[in-house]
């Protein structure tokens, strides 16, 4: 397996209260260095709450946002951010609002046109047939490329977006919330064209969502986002069965599961981000804390096998 | 197209400016070959004719020149001169506000501030520092009304496109290889025109009044050139003597400015979105009702609501958003109402105690009882007693249903006095304890937090102890926890499950999750199409559902814990409630239906476990 995607410590930091002149008031970190890899072929799920990092994250990867520090390397090769479009051939990004990713006063045709000519060349009939190639792919009708963005229910403009995306041709697509502006019975319709895409074009996921059983459900392996760092990565059927930190296992029971008896759920809330605590940033809020988490960051390592965990104190299986 | 003019001409002072406006451009565009004097052709002979004098309609100024000639070429030139300052500052003042609204940052601070420079001088005393500079001349006082203009259509058009540029479709573009220069051309213009259309049509009327005004003082027109605002000048001398002079043409400016304001207004509401849906409309206190025969309570209960219907009626289109629904809560017990979006369960909500907004919403039909009393067409009075003190609702997100203006504690206070004759201070008090029973920490101190200062999980706190004011003996809850995070989620549901034990709450829960079902309520209905189509125990429904579309809906739920799989899925689309197919509205994607499923009205049948099904998966 080669690596599709690979970042070395990129992180993001935001100017809070700007001035014309001098320095900023406040800095926040939204993302704290992550070294991720992902195989080409896989699909990483990164699961997060909000505030978490995970779409700024996102955004870093397609070269939405730049990097306050860090690289990405897309395989083997390092991303020059200069020319746009070549991020644009390699990775291309589904966004989590169907319907205001796509210019309302725009046809469809005309959205599905502005890829393929500009990051391709394409003219004339080779546009043509790509664009009923694509549409065919995603199992949308050719007749829909004449009408406007409006005229769609959320799964209609959600497959959009998608054959939007794969027109760049590229090798990796970030798919940030892509259903969760779905309802239930037509997500499912979306993820398992997600997994039928991923097989035809041979693409590699990111699949970042909230929910964990979406999540679960598609990924090979899961990342979880906490406060801005990454607290656990492992196999995704071992990632919620056996959590290895304690804010993994917070998330897996505070998920509803029919039959589970409520009550279970600890009180807490994400530390103040301007004011972020010394150590661990999820000390407050963890049962096993000690003097140690408060007062040093714990560093992502092996705990056992291919699972790593951010923490001083790693639950037993 | 034409359902703008329709909008339009819906408001009759916009069609009377539109006439008005009309007739006359159309008489200042055919001047030329009008049958008229010169109009700079003097006679003074015929100084100060009173109109309607031979050979001169409106008789003649201080130098015997036709006044009917000069008005209307003096219209024609006002007009001109009008449009073009206004399309000048227009398409200046948008490019400006499209640039520094686009690029944000230190370009949009500077330029900005140079804007906010511009309008720190009263606008007629830049005007005329600019002709000052430039020279008197038409010209000049039209580059002048323009450049004065350019702010108001600067600061504008940059509030519209900071909106714009952090859509998502601008990052798409932008990641579909588009330049800069591109996404501003054909991604954010198109949509700002409509913006800059409006600020212009209600902005000429200004400008032909500037440039009249620069002109009254000398500094537009030079004679014998006439333009509006020349004419008047030149008849301000004979004020007394010859009155005409000076009314013809101020009768002329006013019709011009009326009518132009008029039309603008009307376009502006004709290409506004929002009016256009009618949503600024105001609703009624209560939804409107407009029902035939009421039916009979169909069993006990302590909320019941009998085949309630509820439509939405847009134009000639009518939505069935709620079909025939009967529920019954009893005292202490909490009912799922659970589909998809458009299935009808917010309506089925919020017509309990007549929320749903009228126009557009109608009541058309059923019941709703509470202790046996029908709630359908009660007086407002009355509904408005039982709201928040018997029944109360929590709504999805809590960062709209507070106000961000007012501390917690004064809307708690304000919540519990609308119902309760009670001191500030008692008031207070009680607000403290809610929010304690709420289990925010600190409360005494969280009383003086505005809303924005709250994450949201304690705002739904808020809005939970809000709804708790009054003691009531029902909460409605409309997916109080959808746009909450996971953890916090089972916060919340874990509150309002203790809450419901210590207090006796019966709770109508809705939501689309199964697993929120299943773990906080005691029966469930499934809504879908307007209809309810299963309803029994929650363990039964969840464990065996009897209707295809709940067994089907519950299979497209991922369960955590399962591994990587292929899901289920339901092809096609739920229907639209504006034309529901005759029988089963599930039949289109039902992969068991028959013929028989396509007919006729198929009943809700069963005794605690009831299906509206002619094929259920298991008996009922």
């Amino acid at each position: 397996m080669t690596l599709a995607l690979k970042t070395t410590d990129l992180a993001k930091t935001f100017d809070i209260g700007k001035r014309l002149i001098g320095p900023p008031r406040a800095q926040v970190h939204a993302v704290h260095p992550v070294s991720l890899d992902v195989q080409t072929g896989e699909t990483l799920g990164i699961v997060g709450e909000s505030g978490c990092g995970k779409s700024t994250l996102a955004r870093m990867l397609v070269g939405l946002e730049p990097p306050t520090s860090g690289s990405i390397e897309i395989e083997g090769r390092a991303l020059d951010r200069a020319d746009p479009a070549a991020f644009g051939r390699l990775i291309q990004y589904v966004f989590q609002d169907p319907v205001s990713s796509l210019n309302p006063r725009k046809t469809i045709r005309q959205i599905m046109e502005v890829p393929l000519r500009l990051l391709h060349g394409m003219r004339g009939q080779a546009l043509d047939d790509r664009i009923a190639e694509l549409f065919e792919a995603v199992n949308l009708r050719p007749e829909f490329l004449t009408r406007y963005p409006h005229e769609f229910s959320g799964g209609q403009a959600q497959r959009i977006g998608i054959a939007r995306a794969l027109a760049a041709s590229p090798r990796i697509l970030i798919l940030d919330e892509p259903v969760s502006a779905l309802d239930v019975s037509v997500q499912a319709q979306v993820l398992n064209l997600l997994a039928d895409l991923k097989a035809e074009f041979n693409l590699t996921y990111l699949f970042i969502s909230h929910d964990l059983a979406v999540v679960e459900a598609v990924s090979d392996r899961i990342a979880v986002l906490y406060f801005g760092s990454v607290v656990e990565t492992g196999p995704a059927e071992k990632v919620f069965a056996a959590p290895r930190h304690p804010y993994t296992r917070l998330l897996a029971e505070s998920a509803p599961v029919v039959g589970r008896p409520l009550g279970g759920a600890q009180s807490g809330e994400l530390p103040d981000p301007l004011n972020p605590p010394p150590g661990c940033a999820f000390a407050g809020r963890c049962p096993r804390a000690s003097d140690l988490c408060r007062r040093e960051v714990p560093a992502l390592r092996k705990i056992e096998g291919d699972q790593f965990a951010a923490c001083h104190h790693p639950l037993e299986p | 197209m034409s359902l703008f003019l329709k909008l339009l001409f819906r408001n009759r002072l916009a069609g009377f400016g539109a006439v008005v406006l009309g007739v006359i451009v159309l008489l200042a565009l055919l001047t030329p070959i009008l049958p008229l004097h010169p109009p700079n052709e003097t006679n003074t002979a015929n100084r100060y004719l009173r109109p309607l004098s031979d050979g001169h309609l409106l008789g003649t100024d201080h130098l015997g020149r036709d006044l009917l000639s000069r008005l209307l070429w003096g219209t024609r030139l006002s007009l001109a001169v009008g449009f073009a300052a206004a399309l000048i500052a227009g398409l200046a003042g948008a490019a400006i506000g499209v640039i520094a609204g686009y690029f944000g940052g230190r370009t949009d601070n500077v330029t900005m501030r140079g804007i906010d420079m511009l309008m720190a001088f009263p606008y007629i005393l830049l005007a005329l520092a600019i002709v000052a500079v430039l020279g008197p001349g038409l010209l000049n006082a039209l580059i002048a009304v323009a450049v004065v203009n350019i702010p108001f259509f600067a600061r504008n058009i940059r509030g519209v496109t900071v909106g714009i540029a952090h859509r998502e479709f601008i990052d798409a573009a932008r990641l579909a290889g588009m330049g800069h220069t591109r996404i501003l051309l054909t991604e954010v213009v198109p949509n700002i025109v409509p913006v800059v259309v409006i600020a212009m049509s209600t902005t000429i009327g200004w400008m032909i009044l500037e440039t009249a005004g620069l002109s009254f003082l000398g500094l537009g027109s030079q004679p014998p050139q006439a333009d509006l605002g020349s004419m008047l000048g030149e008849a301000r001398s004979a004020l007394i003597t010859a009155p005409h002079t000076s009314i013809v043409p101020g009768v002329m400016i006013l019709l011009i400015v009326m009518s132009v304001n008029l039309l603008g207004d009307g376009i502006r509401d004709a290409l506004d979105p929002r009016l256009r849906s009618g949503a600024l409309a105001r609703p009624m206190a209560a939804t409107r009702v407009e029902r035939r025969e009421v039916p009979a309570a169909q069993g006990e209960g302590f909320l019941r609501i009998d085949a309630l219907e509820t439509q939405f009626q847009v134009g000639r289109r009518i939505y069935k958003a709620v079909n025939k629904v009967s529920l019954d809560l009893q005292p202490g017990e909490c009912l799922g109402l659970i589909g998809e979006s458009g299935s009808g369960k917010s309506v089925t909500a919020l017509s309990v105690m007549g929320l749903v907004a009228s126009p557009p919403g109608v009541i058309t039909g059923g019941a709703v009882r509470l202790e046996g009393k029908d709630l359908i067409g009660a007086p407002y009075e009355l509904l408005r007693s039982l709201r928040g003190r018997k029944v109360a609702y929590i709504f999805q997100d809590p960062l709209s249903t507070l106000h961000p203006l007012y501390r917690i504690g004064d809307q708690l206070i304000e919540a519990i006095r609308v119902h309760e004759p009670v001191s500030h201070g008692e008031a207070h008090k009680r607000a403290v304890k809610l929010l304690e029973d709420v289990r925010i920490p600190n409360a005494a101190a969280r009383v003086r937090a505005y809303p924005h200062e709250l994450s949201g999980g304690m705002r739904q706190r808020v809005g939970i102890a809000m709804a708790l004011a009054n003691d009531p003996d029902i909460i409605i809850a409309d997916e109080p926890t959808t746009a909450l995070d996971v953890t916090v989620q089972a916060q919340i549901l874990a509150l309002l499950d203790e809450l419901r034990q210590r207090r006796g709450l019966a709770i109508l829960f809705i939501t689309h999750d199964f697993g929120v079902v299943g773990q906080l309520c005691d029966r469930v209905a499934v809504m879908y199409g307007g209809r309810i189509v299963e309803t029994g125990p929650t363990q039964d429904v969840l464990e065996g559902p009897a209707h295809p579309y709940t067994k089907r809906l519950i299979a497209c739920v991922p369960e955590l814990g399962g591994g990587r799989r292929i899901l289920a899925a339901i092809p096609g689309l739920p229907p639209a409630v504006d034309q529901l197919p005759e029988g089963c509205a599930f039949a289109p994607r039902c992969d068991k239906a028959q013929d028989a499923c396509r007919r006729g009205e198929i009943e809700l049948k069963g005794e605690t476990r009831k299906v509206r099904c002619l094929y259920p998966e298991v008996a009922p």
